[in-house]
C-alpha cells in the first residue's frame, strides 16, 4: 500500500516539473521535416518539441474542428487551411514576433494568398506537385519502351492500367487531388465546383479503379522503394524520397517522378497556430525557427520538397534547387493549377464518388 | 442500503460508459452539419429551446436513401461472421487441447495465448502486412518452398482482412471455451463412454453442450468487436472492403459531417444491441424454465 501511494505522489511529481518547463505541441505531415532540426530548435529556446505526425488533411481537419486539440502548430494545404479559417479554427500571426518573414518568398506568398488573404494566419512551409511516381524498369517491362509516363495516360487510360496491374499501382486516397486530375485528364476545369462537371471524373476513375491496389497517402513511398509496386500517384517530395530510399538501399530499383505534361495540380502546406494553441508564443517562437533561410533549406534538402522561403535557396543543395521536379522552370509552372475548397453539398458528393470509385458501390 | 448500492455500482457503470456516450452520439446524429467548432449545430450554447427545435431524424432518412449504408452494413454483418465461424473453428481444438493438456503446461499454454497481448495491436496488424504483401514473407516462403510460382496477391485483399480478424480476435475466443472445457468434470465423459458413446459421440454429446457458454461467449467476443472494426479493414483489406468501420470514418473525416456519422453509429448499436438483448432474454427464460 505505502509503495503504491509512493509511486503515487512520485508520479504526480513528475507530471508537475514537467509542466513546468515550456513545451510547444507540433502536428506535421509524415516524413516531412529533417529530424535534426526538431532537436536543435529544443537547444536553441529550451522548448520541449512534441512532433506529432499525420497523413491527410481530413484527419487534421477533424481534430481542429472538434476544437481543443492541444496543438500549437498544424500545417494544413491550402483549401484545408481556407476552411478551417473560416470556421475560426486558427488565430491570426503576431508578426512582430516573427522577424523572419522578411525571408520568404512573394511568389508563392502571393499565391497562398489565395486561401489566406494577406497571408494574416499561416506561413507557407513546403509545396509541390501531385504527379506521377515510376519504377522506370518496371514500367518499361510492362508496357515498352515508349510507356507514356510523362502522361496522365499512364494511370487514366485503362488500357495501360490492365498491364500495370500485375506490377502494383497505388493511388492517393485523396479525392480532393484525384479528381481534379481526373477533370484535367478529360479537358475539363480541374477547379469545377458543380456537381455537373465534376460527376464527369467518375467514370474516367471507375474505370481505372478496378487496377488500383491500393488508395493510401503515405504507404506507397515505401511501396515504391522496395518494389512492390511500379506506379504511384502521389505527391512529388515523397516520391523523391522513395528515389532515394531505393538508392540507398541499393536494391536495383530505379524511381523518376514525372509532373504530367498535361498539368498537375500544385498544392501548399502551411504552418498555422490554432485559436485555442495553449502556447502561442511558443508556436511564434517554431515558425521564427522554421523561416530561418538555413533551417528551412536544411528541411527541403531533406525531404525533396520546394519552399516558401526565397532566404533558403542559397543553402540548397544543387540535387534540390537545380531539379525541375521540385523547384519547376518557367514553362511547367505555367502548367500547373491550384484548386478551391468544396462546400460542404459538393464534398458529400465528392466523398461519395469517391467511395463508388474506390469500392465499386 | 448495502443492497442498493451493490446494486448501483453496476448501474452506474453502464450510465457513465454506455448511456451519457450514447445520449451524445445520438443528439448529435439529430444536428445539421455546420463549418464550425464543432462542426454541427445546434449545440448546448444555443439554449435549450433552440436545442430541441433544432434536432430532427433528417439523417437517418438520409441512411435510407444512399444504397451505401445498407451494402456496407450487410457486408460487414458477413465478415465478421464468416471470421467468428472461422475464429471458433480454429480455436476450439486449441482451448480443447489446452484444457486437456497436463496441468502443468497449462499455465504455460496459457500464457502463449495472452503473450501477443503484450504487444500493441497496431504493430501486430502492420507485422501482417510484411507477412502478407507481394515481396513479403509469406509469399518468399511459398515460392522458396515450390508451392507457388507466381506470388500471391493477399495483401489488400478480403482474404487479408479475414486473417487479420481470425489472428487478433483468436485469443477472445480460446480462453472463454478453455475456461468451459477446463471446469468440466472428465467423469461424465468416462460415464458416457461406459454407457456405450464412442469418443467422438462422447465429445458431441457432452463436451460441446457443456461448453456451451464458453462458446456463446467467445463467439460474441469476436463478432461484436469484428462488426464494427476500421483498423484491420484499413490496413489489411483493399479499396473494394467495404465495412461500416470505413464508412462511419469516411463521413467523419472526409465529409466532415459528424450528424451523419453519429446517425451512422447509432443505427450500428441497434444491429448490435437487439439480437444481444434477444438473447439475454431468452436465456434467462431458458433458466428459469430448469429451475
Amino acid at each position: 500500500m505505502t509503495k503504491t501511494m509512493l509511486s503515487t505522489v512520485a508520479a504526480l511529481a513528475v507530471t508537475a516539473t514537467s509542466a513546468m518547463s515550456e513545451e510547444v505541441r507540433v502536428y506535421n505531415w509524415s516524413d516531412y521535416i529533417d529530424e535534426s532540426l526538431l532537436q536543435q530548435f529544443e537547444e536553441e529556446t529550451g522548448i520541449d518539441l512534441i512532433y506529432d505526425v499525420f497523413d491527410s488533411n481530413e484527419v487534421l481537419e477533424t481534430k481542429m474542428l472538434a476544437g481543443s486539440s492541444g496543438y500549437d502548430v498544424v500545417v494544413p494545404s491550402g483549401t484545408f487551411l481556407q476552411r478551417q479559417i473560416s470556421a475560426g479554427a486558427f488565430q491570426k500571426l503576431d508578426k512582430s514576433q516573427l522577424p523572419n518573414l522578411d525571408n520568404m518568398w512573394d511568389v508563392i506568398s502571393d499565391r497562398v494568398g489565395k486561401y489566406d488573404p494577406g497571408n494574416e494566419y499561416a506561413i507557407n512551409y513546403m509545396w509541390g506537385t501531385t504527379g506521377i511516381g515510376v519504377n522506370i524498369d518496371k514500367v518499361k517491362e510492362v508496357l515498352g519502351e515508349d510507356a507514356p509516363v510523362d502522361s496522365l495516360a499512364l494511370v487514366f487510360d485503362p488500357a495501360n492500367m490492365e498491364k500495370l496491374q500485375s506490377c502494383g499501382v497505388h493511388f492517393l486516397d485523396a479525392p480532393v487531388e484525384l479528381i481534379p486530375a481526373a477533370l484535367n485528364y478529360i479537358g475539363e476545369d480541374p477547379d469545377a465546383q458543380d456537381a455537373e462537371t465534376i460527376e464527369k471524373a467518375e467514370p474516367v476513375l471507375s474505370a481505372v479503379a478496378p487496377y488500383v491496389q491500393k488508395f493510401h497517402s503515405s504507404e506507397y513511398i515505401n511501396a515504391l522503394a522496395n518494389g512492390d509496386i511500379c506506379v504511384a500517384v502521389g505527391w512529388s517530395g515523397d516520391i523523391l524520397q522513395a528515389r532515394d530510399r531505393a538508392a540507398e538501399a541499393d536494391n536495383g530499383v530505379n524511381i523518376e517522378y514525372y509532373a504530367p505534361k498535361e498539368g498537375a495540380l500544385m498544392w501548399f502546406d502551411n504552418m498555422a497556430i490554432p485559436v485555442d494553441a495553449p502556447n502561442p508564443e511558443g508556436a511564434h517562437k517554431f515558425l521564427n525557427f522554421i523561416m530561418d533561410a538555413q533551417n528551412m533549406a536544411a528541411a527541403s534538402n531533406y525531404v525533396y520538397y520546394a519552399n516558401g522561403n526565397k532566404a533558403s535557396q542559397e543553402f540548397l543543395v544543387e540535387d534540390v534547387i537545380g531539379d525541375t521536379a521540385i523547384y519547376p522552370d518557367a514553362e511547367t509552372l505555367e502548367n500547373l493549377y491550384t484548386t478551391s475548397p468544396y462546400d460542404a453539398r459538393t464534398q458529400r458528393t465528392v466523398t461519395r464518388m469517391w467511395t463508388k470509385v474506390k469500392s465499386g458501390t | 442500503m448495502r443492497r442498493f448500492v451493490l446494486i448501483a455500482v453496476p448501474y452506474l457503470w453502464l450510465l457513465a460508459l454506455f448511456l451519457v456516450p450514447f445520449a451524445i452520439v445520438f443528439k448529435i446524429s439529430l444536428s445539421d452539419i455546420a463549418l464550425a467548432i464543432p462542426p454541427y449545430t445546434p449545440t448546448l450554447k444555443d439554449g435549450l429551446g433552440a436545442l430541441l427545435a433544432g434536432l430532427d431524424f433528417e439523417n437517418f432518412v438520409f441512411l435510407t436513401q444512399d444504397d451505401l449504408y445498407w451494402k456496407a452494413y450487410v457486408s460487414s454483418l458477413q465478415i465478421a461472421f464468416i471470421s467468428t465461424l472461422v475464429t471458433l473453428l480454429v480455436g476450439y481444438p486449441m482451448a480443447y487441447a489446452m484444457a486437456r493438456a497436463p496441468e502443468e503446461w497449462r499455465a504455460t499454454l496459457m500464457m502463449l495465448v495472452i503473450l501477443p497481448f503484450w504487444t500493441s495491436f497496431l504493430i501486430r496488424v502492420y507485422a501482417w502486412v510484411g507477412i502478407l504483401s507481394t515481396e513479403g514473407f509469406l509469399n518468399q516462403l511459398l515460392l522458396w518452398l515450390g508451392v507457388i510460382n507466381e506470388p500471391l496477391t493477399i495483401l489488400n485483399t478480403n482474404w487479408a482482412v479475414y486473417i487479420g480478424i481470425v489472428y487478433t480476435y483468436l485469443p477472445f475466443m480460446i480462453l472463454p471455451i478453455y475456461a468451459a472445457i477446463e471446469r468440466l468434470d472428465e467423469s461424465l465423459i468416462e460415464a458416457a463412454e461406459d454407457l456405450g458413446c464412442s469418443r467422438l459421440q462422447a465429445f458431441w454429446l457432452v463436451t460441446i453442450p457443456l461448453s456451451r457458454n464458453g462458446i456463446v461467449a467467445g463467439c460474441f467476443l469476436v463478432f461484436i468487436p469484428a462488426l464494427g472494426e476500421f483498423v484491420i479493414p484499413s490496413l489489411l483489406g483493399g479499396s473494394g472492403t467495404l465495412m461500416i468501420g470505413k464508412v462511419l470514418f469516411e463521413e467523419f473525416f472526409s465529409n466532415r459531417d459528424w450528424p451523419v456519422a453519429s446517425a451512422v453509429a447509432v443505427i450500428l448499436l441497434l444491429i448490435l444491441i437487439i439480437p444481444i438483448i434477444l438473447f439475454q432474454r431468452n436465456e434467462q427464460r431458458q433458466q428459469e424454465a430448469e429451475q
